[in-house]
């Protein structure tokens, strides 16, 4: 059902001018809510005791999820404008210590992309001679603690929920950096392949 | 207290747009084409989760949903939770809602917690694109201790939440 996600949330990088959807790309895009009503129609013809409880539920998360989602998009805006992509990279090398630690952190929470944008840059980031411990925190921090998703998670499942997963990611991503770099040293290097590379600019 | 956290939020985010508009038009501008262009590219699927989501417990009752994924489903709820999560692709954006809905419906913490980690650090769908652009050395050695990290994480939360 979600296969085509990536595309649709990596639209908010700003690229080019923006391409005015075909009234068949909008039906494209909303099939799935298109279904779902049919499906809601279904429930209230045939089993209509159980058509206030399924309007009543799809409300109650359409408001929360809108009063969230507002905020969040703005905050995906300001990253995009304010985040410097490639100046961190100077900053995430072998000798970074802590501070590399901590900049790989941030600057991995704050993108707004799905997981796959940030391959090409961790391996443009290795290239600029990054350290494996740092880009492995980045796309860890990438993939699970996003400070739009932390927001949602907050808001969803409760404070308490997003802050002690938030207290185990972030040391399990330093300890994962830490064992894969070790591994990397152990076993001679890095095994980029040069094709891949042809990609990264 | 999720509520100020919302309102908190809305109040630092436009104010930090407010202070960009000052000092830089064109980029406060360029931010809000940004917003708002990701605001209606996740939209489509947003809504349709969402719909989802209202069918599901409009439907199917919490007694259902409490007994095969709550407390007394056991470890085969919370495993296959977790396989599920590290097997799909979602954006945690939707999967969250839906994962607060089944949670709010009875279901348990470590199981809701396996799926969402899951969904999270185990990369199986991108694990082809990792591996081209990062070798096959970090992109595996990353997802595999994701995977246990992962199930630890899950198991955590659940003792600390339950």
């Amino acid at each position: 059902m979600n296969t085509n996600l990536p595309q649709q949330i990596s639209n908010g990088a700003p690229q080019g001018a923006p391409v005015k959807k075909t009234p068949r790309q909008w039906l494209a895009d909303y099939r799935w809510v298109l279904l779902i009503a049919l499906a809601d129609l279904l429930v209230w013809v045939f089993w209509p005791a159980q058509a206030a409880p399924v309007i009543r539920n799809t409300w109650d998360y359409l408001v929360e999820m809108v009063v969230i989602l507002i905020p969040v998009a703005v905050l995906m805006g300001l990253f995009e404008v304010w985040v410097p992509k490639q100046l961190i990279g100077k900053y995430l090398g072998r000798e970074s210590g802590w501070k590399g630690i901590l900049l790989a952190l941030l600057f991995g929470s704050a993108p707004t992309g799905p997981l796959y944008v940030a391959f090409p840059i961790a391996a443009m980031l290795l290239k600029k001679g990054a350290s494996p411990l740092n880009v492995i925190i980045l796309l860890d921090a990438w993939a699970a603690i996003k400070i739009p998703q932390l927001l949602i998670e907050a808001r969803f499942l409760g404070p308490s929920f997003m802050l002690v997963r938030l207290a185990l990611t972030v040391p399990s991503a330093i300890l994962m950096g830490w064992l894969i770099q070790k591994g990397i040293e152990r076993t001679g290097g890095l095994d980029l392949d040069p094709a891949g590379s042809e990609n990264i600019s | 207290m999720s509520s100020i956290l919302t309102w908190s939020t809305y109040v630092i985010v436009f104010g930090a747009l407010g202070v960009l508009a000052l000092r830089d038009r064109t980029k406060a501008r360029q931010a809000v084409k940004v917003a708002v262009k990701s605001f209606f590219g996740i939209l489509p699927i947003m809504l349709a989760f969402i719909g989802l989501i209202g069918l599901l417990l409009g439907i199917v009752p919490p007694e259902v949903i409490s007994r095969y994924l709550g407390q007394g489903a056991g470890w085969w709820a919370t495993l296959t939770a977790f396989v599920l999560g590290a097997v799909l692709y979602i954006a945690s954006l939707v999967s969250i809602p839906l994962a607060a809905s089944l949670l709010r419906a009875g279901a348990s913490v470590t199981t809701i917690a396996a799926f969402l980690t899951g969904l999270m650090m185990v990369n199986t769908v991108t694990l082809p694109l990792e591996i081209k652009y990062l070798g096959k050395k970090m992109a595996l050695s990353r997802n595999l201790l994701s995977l246990l990290f992962a199930f630890a994480i899950a198991i955590v939360i659940g003792m600390v939440l339950q």
